[in-house]
């Protein structure tokens, strides 16, 4: 599968199975998609350029259009077009899949916020229990002794403190890191936290020892001063962005080489939200912006009506981001040559295998975004339960068993979706949604398209 | 060639060789918790 399209003014051909990437001139640009248009896996490139595909062409000089031809059989020949996805062993691969181990928590540390987002996918932070409550160390240890159980000889834990606000539960924060960290040698681990915060609760001390032991810091802001202000007010209504701002600030100025995103989400009320990474460009390098998860009857979430409007939003960004190569924007981030391998990308996430997620009562669900739906919880650290049954429907789940991926060109990319948002808007987690698929090859035109002109394509 | 320029090879399938060990970031816990893209993430083993 050939996959052609335009963006920033370049002309690119995506071949899917092999993972190459070609920039085109206007004349092979429309020769491919013609071909690729009417043809799968590009056989007719074993022979001279038809006829009737020639005239289909008229704009276009025959000779010209002939060298073209023998420029995409070298390529096809060469395993870097039309190339078949046989290579991969899905038997071999499906079934280190489901032995897949549990590998990564979501640490909800906090079910309460001290902030009242309108579009907040946790019910303000109580995920819809009704009950705000911070975890106790006891079941912190709990949740690392089961990932140390569960992960078996994989080496690398993640532990992403997660709420709610995880400020919110700070001793549980530095109880849970120094128990993992004395676990480490014993069982041949090597733990990395990383925190997802509002920075409401940011104090020095706070700011000094995420500097210290957090590897990632997800800072939570949605950009420009109004927008967040409409959208994460603190419990008494007021904005929140003056608040936090100085204090993001102060942690990315001694972050030193560790990671940092700061992370906005945008919805329907704002679509303009080039605007709100410029903003926060301007107060960090490392900027991560993304569509909003909601139910289509949510008056905020992003209906199919706005597509056209949110992809030429992210046209514009890349224009933007093409004069601006200091600013790391996550979803235009695609490395191409030393990205996850083939394997990986058959099941994007591994939520409810190799992630899950666990509330401040002992509760484990497949990620963050199943939190109190009862129908998807898989046991608890209390009573040593984990629903492998329902885990493997989750780890069966890849690109090829994923109708719509296995004919859309973005699967090794994308790796499938986000089984969360397709049961939000499908009311399943195997078929994924149009708005959130739309969008996910739209960005990633603009990050292979941004990859291409750094590779000199535009020259 | 005149027409094309190729700036990546293939670079998946040759992956295909070596993957599979696992050891790499869970996509969800880098920056997104909502939407997913795999393909920014480090491999472990490079």
């Amino acid at each position: 599968m050939v996959h052609t399209f335009t963006s920033l003014g370049v002309r690119v051909a995506v071949d899917v199975n092999s993972g190459a990437v070609h920039v085109l001139d206007q004349l092979t640009y429309d020769l491919l998609t013609a071909l690729a248009e009417r043809e799968e896996n590009g056989e007719s490139l074993a022979g001279e350029l038809p006829a009737d595909l020639a005239r289909a062409l008229p704009q276009h000089d025959g000779a010209a259009l002939a060298e073209a031809w023998e420029e995409l059989r070298g390529l096809k020949e060469a395993g870097l077009l039309f190339e078949q996805d046989d290579y991969i062993d899905r038997e071999k691969a499906a079934s280190m899949q489901q032995q897949a181990l549990v590998k990564a928590l979501c640490l909800h540390v906090s079910h309460d916020c001290n902030l009242r987002c309108k579009y907040c996918f946790a019910s303000t932070g109580d995920f819809g229990t009704g009950k705000r409550m911070t975890m106790d160390i006891e079941t912190a240890k709990k949740a690392i002794d089961f990932v140390v159980a569960k992960s078996g000889k994989r080496r690398n834990i993640e532990v992403d403190f997660f709420g709610g606000e995880p400020l919110m539960a700070m001793d549980t924060v530095k109880a849970t890191v120094e128990y993992a960290r004395s676990l480490e040698k014993e069982h041949d681990k090597c733990f990395r936290f990383t925190i997802t915060t509002n920075g409401v609760l940011l104090s020095d001390e706070n700011i000094e020892y995420i500097n210290r032991e957090m590897s990632n810091a997800v800072l939570s802001l949605d950009g420009r001063r109004e927008v967040n202000d409409d959208l994460r007010p603190t419990v008494s209504g007021k904005g929140s962005y003056d608040v936090i701002v100085p204090k993001f600030k102060k942690l990315i100025a001694g972050r030193g080489t560790k990671d940092y995103y700061l992370r906005g989400t945008f919805t329907r009320f704002h679509k303009d939200f080039a605007e709100d990474v410029k903003t926060l460009a301007a107060i960090g390098r490392h900027v991560s912006v993304e569509p909003v998860v909601g139910k289509e009857s949510d008056p905020y979430a992003l209906q199919e009506a706005d597509l056209p409007e949110l992809k030429a939003e992210y046209e514009r960004l890349a224009e933007y981001l093409k004069d601006h190569p200091e600013t790391n924007f996550f979803h235009f981030n695609v490395d191409l040559e030393q990205g996850p391998c083939v394997i990986k990308r058959l099941r994007g996430c591994g939520a409810g295998c190799e992630y899950v997620a666990i509330t401040p009562d002992g509760d484990i669900y497949p990620c963050h975004q199943f939190v109190g739906n009862e129908a998807y919880k898989l046991g608890s650290v209390y009573d040593g339960t984990f629903d492998t049954s329902l885990s493997s429907r989750f780890a069966a789940l890849n690109i090829y068993t994923r109708e719509e991926c296995a004919h859309c060109w973005a699967r090794f990319y994308c790796s499938g979706g986000c089984s969360a948002s397709n049961l939000l808007v499908n009311g399943d987690i195997e078929h994924p949604h149009k708005v959130g698929c739309e969008l996910e090859r739209k960005r990633l035109e603009c990050a292979i398209a941004l990859k291409a002109l750094a590779a000199g394509a535009g020259e | 060639m005149t027409h094309i320029k190729t700036i990546n090879g293939a670079t998946l399938k040759k992956s295909a060789a070596h993957g599979g060990c696992g050891e790499c970031q869970t996509s969800c816990q880098s920056a997104c918790k909502t939407s997913c893209t795999v393909a920014n993430q480090k491999c472990e083993n490079k």
